[in-house]
């Protein structure tokens, strides 16, 4: 009599045609890097949040996420093994699994998810947006790979606001470090003039990025912007920033989701498309990647839809304005990197979450706190509490992993969404009766 | 026939499971509580029965005229009715285990004995059924109210006495007996609870002693009311693995939260530490859950690990409390990790440190994480209400009130001695409700 955790078969997951899309960008990317030693294309490597993919295009580099390899190996159910890999090598169980799992990767032949061999970096380009850890793991990959290292340091948004300061304090680096490794590195001369070129090409794409995920203020909402939201800014926080490719992508999922719209439906799930929204939450921090089906489905089986969500602000935040810039390459790429979630203040980050709750008219927030994960850890009880204060919903916190299949306890999980649902559905009755 | 509505909340426990019933009014009626086992579906029918028993009783106290105390002639006429009322019970499992070991003696294997262990069978359970009534009798005192504990081992003395007398083989009679227990003890008695009742009736009244009229029909009253299974909600543990539908399930949070309140209406905020998870829950004033947190999937300082520390100093669960509230010098333990309590308690008394003062570090420590937990879930509000079998462990609880005066200051600490049944408690409110079409925490 165990409860039954039916499982889609491969074959039978419903998938939306803008995922099926994504999926053969992604395949022709990593095919792209693992044909590198035999192209002759330089690799970069550097990390979602402050991913400047338009400068790396400027000098023909392929773009490299260490990151992305790590989420790829926890939905591929590889990533136990090279934490483990990782642990046995020395490195303590409270390193970020993200690392743990690069580590081990590499470890065991540094296999990408295309079953190939993945390149040894060229350059190593760190933009550091408030993550720690980015930079010791690039000391790790330094060590192993001894190719030069570009550090470019975003200051922390500790007051809340953008100056001039701090834009020409980026600008600065970037011109007098950033660009001139990198065209060492490669052999390419630096083109302002193509970089605004792909920087228009980025800002047309965030536009239709932005459309999608605002699309959640319907109701019912066309799409996850935590789940499903993940998949829609794979492209954008990846390789594909300032390409055609990103441009045709977004255009086809925004009129993918508008269709929903026009029909009522609610967001596809990979049991198909959801129906009956019953809660809409806003989520705060990362998902786990390693039961990602089984975590998404303890909540479109109750009817719950994520409408908005910080993590898919993590390589960009785009629904407060900010668009690349082609007048203002350089200072929009500072400005790009300075708005990552990541690189705001706690109280930016309650603004923003508050923000969400009113203007997408959810019930409360939820907090997926990662056990590995110091930097989106630290003070979410403190921001929970805020939110709670500033919105009067309820909002509850339930712990599990990015990659570590060790610590997402499925009951322990179950137990507190469901209570979390239900303390919502007391809340909504409970003004009910005192209206 | 006269019908009465009662509402049902059970709570599968990873360690015991719990069963409260309440009347249309919200009062308790019963209480049952049974081992979890491995079989949820069988605590499940087990402790709702044992609710069942209890119910009848506060019917008959309601009908002697008070919920409370009452006469000593009445106090001794429901004395003198459970007691035969257990027996009724006691031979209706010992037929159940009669029938089936007797089934089991079939097939060529026993050919040549199988007579003659049907034989001793039949006598064996026939000097089980003789002595019965003194098991059941006054001033009778049991073990163990477990059907196995009783009955297993008058079992084994007389199978040897009749294996001696008849000359069948002692390790086969035995043998059938183990082979039976287990499928006797995961089926609820079947027979119906009424027909028991009045069976015991029949006896206390024919024995005549102390039983006036007036009490006997009253009982008869009693029992003349039919309690209806209106509405039932499963909480806990093992609530997902039960036949009930989903609008039949509550969260335990919420049901522990509703419980608390239904016990202290005071209550704002719960802390609850049970077998594996300890929780924190802040309720507001009608008992909705406005904030909860609880352990991660590490059962560090639940109620697990007093169970392994017990289990390695060859003591009872309800001895540790007792034992370390006689330390003066309480050691430093900073560790709860369940898995290492064995070899930290070990390293502590291989260094000379005192059984006492030992468990009262480790009692310290559980309380410590538990405070972590309480302040994460928004902190102590007055009133604080302690549940969960941990609550039951004076030494627990002396701790608890120490650092909660120390970080709270003046807090009123409830702890009710039916604590156990707060989830179950909550659930049969929720029941309650939702039969009456009322919305809290239902489903719309």
């Amino acid at each position: 009599m165990k409860p039954a955790i039916v499982k889609a078969r491969p074959e039978d997951v419903q998938k939306d045609a803008s995922m099926i899309l994504q999926k053969e960008m992604m395949a022709r990317h990593y095919d792209r890097l693992c044909d590198a030693p035999m192209t002759g294309e330089k690799v970069a490597s550097t990390f979602v949040p402050g991913n400047l993919n338009e400068l790396i295009m400027c000098f023909d580099l392929v773009n490299n996420l260490p990151e992305v390899n790590a989420i790829q190996s926890g939905l591929r159910k590889k990533s136990g093994q090279y934490i483990m890999e990782a642990e046995r090598a020395g490195h303590s169980e409270d390193v970020c699994t993200y690392v743990k799992s690069d580590i081990g990767m590499m470890m065991k032949g540094n296999i990408g998810p295309n079953a190939r061999e993945l390149p040894r970096p060229d350059v190593l380009l760190l933009s550091y947006t408030g993550c720690f850890t980015f930079l010791k793991w690039f000391e790790l990959l330094r060590e192993q790979y001894k190719c030069p290292t570009i550090f470019l340091q975003t200051p922390y948004m500790a007051d809340g606001r953008i100056t001039p300061n701090m834009i020409q304090y980026m600008v600065r680096q970037l011109k007098e470090d950033v660009i001139p490794t990198l065209e060492e590195v490669s052999g390419v001369n630096f083109d302002i003039d193509r970089l605004r070129e792909y920087l228009k090409k980025s800002a047309r794409a965030e536009d239709d990025l932005v459309a999608v995920l605002q699309s959640a203020k319907h109701k019912p909402s066309p799409i996850d912007a935590y789940f499903g939201g993940i998949y829609y800014i794979g492209p954008i926080f990846g390789a594909f920033r300032g390409t055609d490719d990103a441009i045709e992508y977004y255009k086809f999922l925004r009129r993918e989701v508008e269709e929903r719209i026009a029909k009522g439906l609610g967001p596809i799930t990979p049991d198909g498309t959801m129906e009956g929204e019953k809660y809409r939450l806003v989520v705060e921090g990362p998902p786990n990647y390693t039961s990602f089906r089984q975590f998404w489905k303890m909540f479109y089986e109750e009817g719950a839809t994520v409408v908005a969500s910080s993590y898919t602000k993590v390589g960009g935040t785009y629904d407060f304005g900010f668009r690349h810039d082609p007048e203002r390459p350089l200072e929009s790429l500072a400005e790009y990197c300075l708005n990552v979630y990541t690189n705001r203040s706690l109280p930016m980050r309650i603004d923003m979450l508050v923000n969400y709750i009113n203007e997408y008219e959810a019930d409360g927030l939820l907090i997926n706190s990662i056990k590995s994960c110091n930097s989106f850890s630290a003070g979410q009880l403190l921001i929970m509490r805020e939110v709670e204060k500033r919105t009067g919903k309820p909002a509850a916190f339930i712990e599990t992993d990015l990659v570590d299949p060790r610590y997402f306890s499925a009951a322990n999980v179950k137990n507190r969404l469901e209570s979390y649902f239900q303390m919502v559905e007391q809340k909504r009755s409970g003004k009910g009766a005192a209206a | 026939m006269s019908a009465m509505k009662t509402f049902v909340g059970i709570d599968l426990g990873s360690t015991t499971t719990k069963a409260v019933l309440l009347d249309e009014d919200g009062q308790v009626l019963g209480r049952g509580i049974t081992n979890s086992r491995s079989n949820y579906d069988t605590a499940c029918r087990v402790a709702q029965q044992e609710a069942l028993v209890d119910a009848r009783f506060t019917l008959f106290r309601r009908q002697f005229g008070s919920d409370q105390a009452l006469s000593e002639e009445a106090e001794a006429f429901l004395d003198a009715l459970e007691q035969n009322f257990r027996l009724e019970q006691y031979l209706e499992q010992l037929a159940d285990l009669e029938e089936t070991c007797t089934r089991l003696v079939r097939g060529e294997r026993f050919a040549k004995t199988g007579d003659g262990l049907k034989a001793a069978l039949a006598e064996i359970f026939s000097r089980l059924r003789a002595e019965a009534p003194a098991l059941y009798g006054p001033n009778s005192t049991r073990k163990s109210d477990f059907f196995r504990d009783i009955a297993g081992s008058r079992y084994i003395n007389l199978a040897e006495e009749v294996a001696r007398e008849m000359g069948v083989a002692n390790d086969a009679l035995i043998n059938l007996y183990d082979k039976s227990i287990i499928a006797v003890e995961n089926r609820p008695p079947s027979g119906s609870l009424d027909e028991k009742f009045r069976r015991a009736l029949e006896r206390v009244t024919s024995s005549g002693e102390g039983v006036t009229d007036d009490l006997a029909q009253k009982a008869k009253n009693a029992l003349g009311v039919e309690l209806e299974d209106t509405y039932l909600v499963g909480t806990g543990y093992g609530r997902v693995t039960l036949p009930f539908s989903k609008e039949h399930i509550r969260s335990e949070i919420l049901c522990h939260g509703l419980g608390a309140h239904m016990m202290y209406p005071k209550t704002r905020t719960v802390l609850d530490i049970g077998g594996q998870d300890t929780k924190g829950i802040q309720v507001d004033e009608n008992g909705i859950v406005e904030n909860f947190q609880m352990n991660d999937r590490c059962a560090a300082g639940c109620g697990r690990y007093l169970g392994y520390i017990a289990d390695e100093m060859n003591m009872g669960l309800h001895e540790l409390g007792p034992l370390a509230m006689k330390s003066s010098r309480p050691a430093r333990i900073n560790s709860t990790c369940t898995v290492f309590a064995g070899a930290e308690l070990r390293d502590r008394l291989a260094l000379g440190e005192k059984r006492e003062d030992i468990l009262a570090g480790l009692h310290r420590a559980i309380i410590l994480r538990a405070i972590s937990i309480l302040s994460r879930s928004g902190g102590v509000q007055d009133q604080m209400t302690f549940t969960g079998g941990v609550a039951k462990n004076e030494a627990a609880v002396r701790e608890l009130k120490k650092l909660i005066r120390e970080n709270y200051g003046d807090v009123t600490i409830n702890i009710d001695p039916d604590s156990i049944y707060t989830g179950s408690l909550g659930a049969a409110e929720f029941a309650r409700r939702a039969a009456e079409g009322r919305m809290e925490g239902v489903e719309a």
